[in-house]
């Protein structure tokens, strides 16, 4: 019965847990361990591992299968979607939630785009060279 | 779709200093219910006149298909019922208690009942009088799932347990629904249990049902609205507002019971700048309705 999917939620994450959910299940297709057209528990089955209530896993699948991330079949279950690349598409669309925020904090300071494009270049290049070193 | 596993209609009880008022909501089979609300809202009185224990003065209940309290002999043999008040014979064993109800019960899984011991972290042999109040809740929990009953009604099942026992019993309760033919109602003051493990959510505060509605749709509807405002903008009057709290400065917190994306663009066209759009915690959510609702009284 425990399927033991090793998904957590977390109560000191300010976040609903049905987006916790999504995030971990997204991470876990980025990261390849689970490949297109692995199949996912059973909503039952997850709500009993991860200890969230039915309503919130159906929430997070259906979510998911809006995202084109996940895809279910009537009566046989929900299965990671055979799309091309998804860990890298999955990880761009992180990347575009980070941007955005950073964006909307530069308006909120009255940044203009140079100045945020120029920040965006030093960070990169501390970054770089903290590599290097 | 199935009969609900248990159906309130206009159910009303008036005591000398207390009144349950027109109480309606229903559970639908195979789903968890938390109940919730402050002390002396009418939870045990509710819980107490579905389990057939008092009599309504009007109002009609069907708990699995059974009309209560008429049929409330048959509707037991399918229902579990937990409350934090009961007690086990002190001079008796654990062992004594589960034979006596393996004996009553034909749905007693045994099998099941050696598991829930491991889990549990019980003694059959042990005497319940040298039981720790947890490890008493625990048992009579296990003597109430061992029948695995269709349903399951637990008054304050967790009060008084340690993080490491709650975690125990809320990962038991999750188990007894992957059977999609169990249902569960549980009142507790433990938000942050009814907010995880809970499909609906039945709020009462002062005899009336608040709000009975999907958990999901329910969080989904409270936020707060983290508001900038230019020096010397009023904040605008608008519907669903329930709390706005500031400080007469620039800063203000508003919270609603009724978000839509539209409200924070008003807020934004009447001149108001959105920080932030905040999710709110059960927790959150239960002070500030009830708190609410009493401001109404006092004005």
């Amino acid at each position: 019965m425990h399927s033991s999917s090793e998904l957590l939620i977390s109560q000191a994450d300010g976040r609903p847990m049905y987006l916790q959910l999504m995030d971990q299940i997204r991470r876990r297709i980025a990261a390849g361990d689970w490949p297109p057209g692995h199949e996912l528990p059973s909503i039952r089955a997850l709500a009993a591992d991860v200890e969230v209530s039915v309503i919130t896993v159906k929430r997070a699948y259906l979510e998911l299968e809006r995202e084109g991330v996940i895809v279910t079949r009537q009566g046989k279950g929900s299965f990671v979607a055979s799309g091309v690349d998804l860990g890298t598409e999955l990880r761009r669309r992180e990347l575009d939630e980070h941007l955005t925020a950073a964006a909307q904090l530069a308006l909120a300071l009255g940044l203009s785009s140079e100045e945020l494009e120029a920040r965006l270049r030093e960070i990169r290049d501390e970054l770089a060279a903290k590599e290097r070193s | 779709m199935n009969a609900p596993a248990l159906q309130f209609d206009g159910v009303e009880k008036s005591y000398p200093y207390f009144k349950l008022a027109n109480v309606s909501f229903e559970l639908a089979t195979g789903q968890i219910m938390g109940f919730i609300g402050p002390n002396g809202a009418g939870k045990s009185t509710t819980i107490r006149i579905l389990m057939g224990m008092v009599l309504p003065d009007r109002g009609a209940v069907r708990v699995l298909g059974h009309s209560m309290p008429q049929e409330q002999a048959l509707a037991k043999w399918d229902i579990g019922f937990m409350s934090e008040e009961m007690r086990l014979y002190g001079y008796a064993t654990l062992g004594w208690h589960m034979d006596f109800v393996a004996a009553i019960y034909p749905t007693w899984d045994a099998r099941y009942a050696a598991t829930l011991l491991k889990r549990f972290d019980l003694r059959r042999e042990q005497k319940m009088k040298s039981m720790s109040h947890g490890q008493h809740m625990k048992s009579i929990l296990l003597l109430v799932l061992a029948r695995r009953p269709r349903l399951l009604v637990l008054d304050e099942p967790m009060t008084g347990l340690d993080p490491v026992a709650r975690h125990e019993v809320l990962s038991e309760l999750m188990s007894a629904v992957t059977d999609e033919t169990r249902s569960i109602l549980f009142s507790s003051h433990h938000t942050q249990d009814v907010e995880q493990i809970s499909d609906q959510i039945t709020f009462i505060d002062r005899g009336r049902i608040i709000e009975s509605s999907d958990k999901e749709s329910f969080l989904d509807r409270w936020r707060r609205l983290q508001l900038e405002l230019p020096t010397g903008l009023q904040l605008p009057v608008l519907p669903g507002i329930v709390d706005v709290k500031s400080a007469g400065g620039r800063l203000a917190a508003v919270t609603t019971n009724a978000f839509t994306p539209a409200l924070a663009s008003a807020y934004q066209e009447a001149g108001a700048c959105v920080r932030e759009i905040q999710h709110m915690s059960l927790e959150e959510i239960f002070v500030a309705e009830v708190m609410g609702s009493r401001k109404e009284i006092v004005a």
